[in-house]
């Protein structure tokens, strides 16, 4: 690994055990400062208003970014379309501290992903199996989460990526050196990357879990299932009582393997955010479908 | 030894590793059960104002200072802006387990994280070339003449020993050099505080 992805993991490394929670405003930044975030997800809709309203999902305003970023100390990420490269270095040129090539804002190219080795600011991006994850390390993404299903407070598809994920890693752990070329073909994936996973039982980067995260107990499970810390996206602003939700997720995942704590911190959260059942959305509506 | 990882938030695991490659235990703490049990403490870089967060719900604050009284804590960037006497840009809470004054992300944000191989002198040692890896970095901007200054850069002091304390402002544990954390050890070893007492 070069220097530059070296500082770019290296932050990552820093946000583990932590929660990185969506926020459109700086008053919502200051609460989940306040909280315990590591790190905001600076956006003008979260999740669950971008499929409400419907339309073009676009790189946020940069004041509005700038404003939270002038508003708290820890870091502050962005989202770009996937493959708007022109955006990222709009973001980039604004100085934040994490790039998230998302596929919750509308693609801007069906075919390629923005090449990330080019930047100096650091890139996380979704993948729901192993070959996208490594295709996207393999263009340079610094962390990896789990799309999961953005805006639907229901954590299925985080469960099912987190899942999918390891268990491939496995997989491949258990192959023969002369096996992996056809993995990595079977996988659509780098071949030294494919090399990398089954050398060491696990990604180069970081991994994270989101897309879904609603309560306490859902951090805790998805970190149980290997993730090495979580994003929160419209479960904490679209809850009844956002500060007390906000800290009650951030301590579940410091103490994720202890029921008596996450059960200390789930009672009278007040009601979590509505959301919308995997199974009632339209295949057409599924964000995790985006990227290629 | 048993050492300690401060394990609330932040790069706890590439620390287990590099002391497990010393043949040391290094153990997540948590709770203030956990840490009685260690003979000293690395607190990692992370987030400090999330640290700070659960260091105080958990009831932690009390028992980390008093462990301070009597064994050797390591801060590494978050960890050494809790271990200063006074945080400046914001001003935060801090222990004051070493008098001097850090300033948070004093270098800049992400774009400006750096990697600089740097001269440390840690004492009976000869000097030598550490990489060290700079994140959202805090800087020493005031410290006690009493403390030992192991390495600067800009004139400013990027590592830094006083009494049983390290603090270093960079991450060793992100690299494969063993050194520091070798020097930690023997900031924790029994003979080394009956010398400093």
């Amino acid at each position: 690994m070069d220097d530059k992805l070296r500082l770019k993991v290296g932050l990552a490394e820093m946000l583990k055990g932590g929660v990185i929670m969506d926020v459109v405003d700086a008053d919502q930044a200051k609460i989940a400062e306040d909280a315990g975030a590591t790190s905001v997800m600076a956006l003008e809709r979260v999740p669950s208003d971008i499929r409400r309203d419907g339309g073009v999902a676009r790189m946020s305003d940069p004041a509005m970014i700038e404003k939270i970023m002038r508003t708290v100390n820890i870091p502050v990420m962005a989202k770009c379309r996937i493959g708007h490269f022109a955006e990222a270095q709009v973001l980039q040129a604004l100085g934040v501290d994490y790039i998230d090539e998302s596929e919750v804002l509308t693609p801007a190219d069906d075919a390629n992903h923005v090449d990330k080795f080019a930047f100096k600011t650091p890139f996380v991006c979704g993948a729901v199996n192993l070959g996208e994850a490594l295709r996207r390390i393999g263009e340079g993404a610094a962390l990896i989460r789990t799309k999961g299903e953005a805006g639907t407070g229901d954590v299925i598809e985080a469960v099912r990526h987190i899942r999918q994920i390891t268990r491939e890693i496995r997989t491949i752990t258990q192959l023969s050196e002369m096996e992996l070329m056809a993995e990595a073909k079977r996988l659509g994936a780098p071949y030294e990357l494919v090399r990398y996973v089954h050398a060491n039982g696990k990604l180069p980067v970081p991994n994270f879990a989101a897309g879904g995260v609603a309560t306490p107990a859902d951090a805790s499970l998805l970190v149980q299932l290997g993730a090495e810390a979580v994003f929160v996206g419209s479960g904490i602003f679209k809850s009844d009582n956002p500060a007390k939700r906000a800290a009650a997720i951030v301590k579940a995942v410091t103490f994720y393997d202890k029921p008596e704590e996450v059960l200390a911190v789930s009672k009278g959260l007040g009601a979590p955010m509505l959301g919308i059942a995997r199974n009632e959305l339209a295949e057409e509506q599924k964000l995790a479908a985006r990227g290629w | 030894m048993r050492i300690g990882i401060l394990a609330l938030q932040g790069a706890v695991t590439p620390h287990l590793r590099l002391l497990e490659r010393l043949g040391e235990a290094g153990v997540p703490v948590r709770r203030a059960d956990e840490l009685a049990a260690c003979d000293g403490l690395i607190m990692p870089g992370g987030e400090s104002s999330t640290m700070l967060n659960l260091i105080h719900h958990y009831g932690l604050w009390q028992p980390l200072a008093d462990f301070a009284q009597a064994r050797s804590v390591w801060g590494v960037c978050a960890g050494s802006i809790l271990m200063a006497s006074t945080v400046t840009h914001p001003t935060q809470e801090s222990f004051g387990m070493i008098e001097a004054t850090l300033r948070r992300n004093a270098y800049g944000r992400q774009n400006e994280s750096f990697i600089a191989c740097l001269p440390l002198r840690l004492p009976g040692q000869p000097p030598f070339d550490q990489e060290c890896v700079f994140i959202r970095a805090p800087r020493v901007e005031r410290w006690s003449p009493k403390a030992l200054v192991l390495g600067e850069y800009d004139a400013h002091p990027i590592a830094l020993r006083a009494g049983r304390h390290l603090l270093t402002t960079f991450h060793p544990e992100l690299g494969s050099d063993t050194r520091l954390h070798e020097y930690f050890l023997t900031l924790c070893g029994a003979q080394a505080i009956e010398a400093l007492a």
